[in-house]
């Protein structure tokens, strides 16, 4: 089971390497983090995706819900939500895979943020799994386009509708 | 106007407002602004120490024989690191302890300044939550939180890192010590769920075969008083966790004793066969389950616990209750009475007849492989540990505060003293710790000056902590040592003779062990050695005797060294798969 933790956190010296080291500490899996403060400045938000059957989702829960700097904490898969990822991509791209690439860009919605002459940057918004999928249309294009560089930042996600996660 | 103190005289004027009656450590560089606070006062006692580890101990034995917290101050560096194991003790097993340390002045964080080490960062995993101080004038209102956030909830250590810039004499600051601290993001849940606590009441009522499994949360709330009425008026039988151990009076015809790897038959067959277990303060530690798979097939598991995280974490619960113990078992209590006062007297007598088969079945299995507590010395034999408890408990009457360390001793304490009273066992049991005994009973008679003390210890334990024998002496700390001397790391032999062939790898040292009469007399204490079974009365009544009142003495008891701990769990099984004794394998 995926799960992706929002965690409204003090935003205080050392508060991350608490919750990044309960997680190493009690052997629970980060597949992506991303943290930055809030429009107030004396808390941060973190989000969290990480995985395991419900028991371990609760613990990772309860366990992060008892550092003393965690705000509060919601697993936004339990209700309607709206995941985003962005992804820089640099692919080096000749010859009839220019267009190629460009195509696929423009499939999903990708930008060109740089061009050189054998090169493209992409950036590209959405859900991880569109992430994943353009990477993989990319890979196999079936032209000369060769992969140089992928960047992630992670996911970041909201609750759906009137759901708000806040003091 | 407000009094202008430097850094390094608000942290101390703090624990004096805080009720600090002692602090426990040892000084060292970056510490030495604070040391000369502490010059400066004469409220607050400081002990010094021998080693940094056995600050932590001592602190922590203070707070779990008082219920107060323990106060650790150590320098930076191997100061901070030395305390790291005590602070770690105290964590698992969640005894309240705020530990200070010193820290290089703030300009020389992160350049591997002398004696610097991210104390922070290393003690994280293994604290309730901890401080760097950060600018001088933050020092009352950090103070106020640590021993907040040490004291409340789940109790357990917290570190402030004090850099020793922020304690310079120089400056001076307006000193008020906050009145009350207010945190956001810590609220632990006090008051428990009343629907929750009348289910609870349900499941006792209709119950066949219920067991209290008691742990040591129960004693940290100090909430063995609605326990004792609630277990009397219900006439469950009482298993108590090696932590537990006095919550429930231990000679009390309900107590079943101890449970789990080294439980008693009869309160492991119980959690096995029980219909309702009430798990109070108890964290289902696998030293108590066994194998979870197999826990109590057959019960419905309430589980009272003041850490949600401690819910559901081993064993799913039927009927889950999160708060503070003692408002819970009062709660619990007062329900009871009322409900029980109104069922009708058919559904009460079908009850008591349910009681009695289930009383009929406990006594069957205490008398066909229970403890025995009536053992007697045999001429010309060597002395069984379990009999040098009995006569432990014997001599002081049942009412010692009782240390131990980590081993078959402790086990062989745990089974053969009967507490009565909770806060009189004293024992590492999360993290097992050798060299807790001593150092920790050091931290009980400074909080219980007029008790008698006693640490129950192996040779193997007693040397990790035996430089504290000079704290002793210099603090005129009457401790009693009853030191169980095998020659050999018993548990690990114990596990070398059961499940690897009898080699004992690295387990003995019978050529090399000190002659321990004469190393505490170098101390400048008693010695005591006996080898005779027929003598060891004699030797622990002149342990105890008035003579000897005032003065530490250590009772070298060399026992059987074959011994084993029994029962013991068979491994993977359920908790009423036990080995009973060295012929005796596997009886459920």
């Amino acid at each position: 089971m995926r799960s992706i933790l929002a965690v409204l956190l003090e935003n205080e010296p050392g508060a991350l390497s608490r919750v990044v080291g309960l997680f190493a500490q009690r052997n629970y899996n980060i597949e992506s983090l991303t943290v930055a403060p809030t429009e107030d400045p004396t808390l941060s938000r973190l989000t969290l995706t990480t995985s395991g059957d419900a028991n371990k989702i609760s613990q990772i829960r309860k366990q992060l819900d008892k550092l003393v700097e965690v705000v509060r904490v919601v697993d936004l898969c339990e209700s309607p939500h709206v995941e985003r990822e962005l992804l820089l991509i640099k692919v080096r791209a000749q010859g009839d895979a220019r267009q190629e690439v460009k195509r696929s860009a423009d499939i999903f919605r990708g930008q060109i943020v740089d061009v050189t002459a054998q090169t493209y940057t992409i950036q590209l918004v959405g859900p991880s799994a569109k992430l994943d999928a353009f990477v993989k249309a990319v890979e196999d294009s079936g032209v000369d386009a060769t992969i140089l560089e992928v960047v992630r930042t992670g996911v970041s996600g909201l609750g759906r509708g009137d759901q708000v996660l806040s003091l | 106007m407000a009094e202008m103190l430097s850094g390094g005289d608000m942290l101390i004027r703090a624990l004096q407002d805080e009720g600090v009656e002692y602090i426990f450590g040892y000084p060292g560089g970056s510490a030495l602004h604070i040391y000369d606070a502490i010059f400066r006062q004469q409220k607050i006692e400081h002990i010094l120490v021998r080693h940094e580890q056995a600050a932590t101990h001592m602190a922590d034995g203070y707070a779990r024989s008082t219920g107060d917290p323990g106060v650790v101050l150590v320098t930076s560096g191997p100061g901070a690191t030395n305390a790291i194991t005590g602070i770690a003790t105290a964590y698992m097993d969640s005894i309240p302890m705020v530990v200070i340390s010193g820290q290089v002045p703030r300009d020389l964080i992160g350049t591997d300044a002398f004696q610097e080490t991210d104390m922070v960062g290393i003690s994280r995993p293994v604290v309730k939550h901890s401080f760097m101080v950060r600018d001088a004038s933050e020092i009352p209102a950090v103070v106020k939180k640590a021993f907040h956030i040490a004291t409340t909830g789940r109790p357990g250590p917290v570190v402030i890192d004090v850099p020793k810039d922020t304690t310079d004499p120089s400056a001076t600051y307006e000193y008020e010590y906050p009145s009350e601290v207010n945190l956001r993001s810590y609220k632990p849940a006090f008051e428990g769920d009343r629907t929750q606590v009348d289910r609870v009441v349900q499941a006792l009522l209709s119950a066949k075969r219920p067991v209290f499994y008691v742990g040591g949360g129960v004693i940290q709330a100090d909430a063995e008083t609605p326990l004792r009425e609630l277990v009397k008026a219900t006439r469950g039988p009482v298993a108590s966790t090696l932590m537990g151990l006095g919550a429930y009076p231990g000679s009390d015809k309900q107590s079943l004793g101890m449970l789990g790897m080294h439980g008693t038959y009869e309160a492991n067959m119980a959690m096995h066969e029980a219909d309702l277990i009430l798990a109070l303060g108890a964290r289902f530690d696998d030293r108590v389950t066994n194998n979870p798979d197999k826990f109590s097939p057959k019960a419905t598991i309430v589980h009272l616990d003041v850490d949600p995280a401690s819910v559901d974490k081993i064993i799913s619960s039927d009927i889950a209750l999160v708060g503070d113990a003692q408002w819970v078992l009062n709660t619990l209590w007062e329900a009871y009475q009322h409900q029980e006062s109104q069922r009708d007297e058919a559904a009460r007598k079908k009850q008591q007849q349910d009681l009695d088969q289930w009383w009929a079945q406990l006594e069957e299995w205490r008398s066909a492989h229970g403890l025995n507590h009536n053992l007697v010395p045999q001429k010309d034999q060597s002395i069984l540990p379990q009999l040098a408890v009995q006569t432990l408990y014997r001599v002081t009457e049942g009412e010692a505060f009782i240390t131990s360390d980590v081993g078959q001793h402790q086990m062989f304490a745990a089974q053969y003293y009967h507490f009565d009273e909770p806060r009189r066992w004293i024992n590492s049991g999360g993290l097992g710790t050798m060299g807790f005994g001593l150092p920790s009973a050091m931290g009980v008679q400074m909080g219980n000056p007029e008790a008698v003390v006693a640490c129950v210890t192996g040779e193997g334990s007693f040397m990790m902590n035996m430089q504290e024998l000079s704290t002793c002496l210099q603090y005129g700390l009457p401790i009693k040592i009853i030191n169980l001397n095998n020659q050999a790391l018993g548990m690990v032999k114990q596990w070398q003779d059961m499940q690897y062939g009898g080699r004992h790898s690295q387990s003995t040292y019978s050529d090399s062990l000190p002659d321990f009469k004469t190393l505490v007399e170098a101390f400048g204490h008693i010695g005591i050695r006996v080898s005779e079974a027929m003598e060891l009365d004699a030797a622990m009544e002149e342990a105890f005797s008035e003579k000897n009142k005032n003065r530490l003495v250590f009772v070298d008891v060399w026992v059987d060294p074959h011994e084993h701990v029994y029962p013991m769990a068979i491994k993977g099984g359920a908790m009423s798969d036990m080995i009973l004794s060295k012929t005796q394998g596997g009886a459920s």
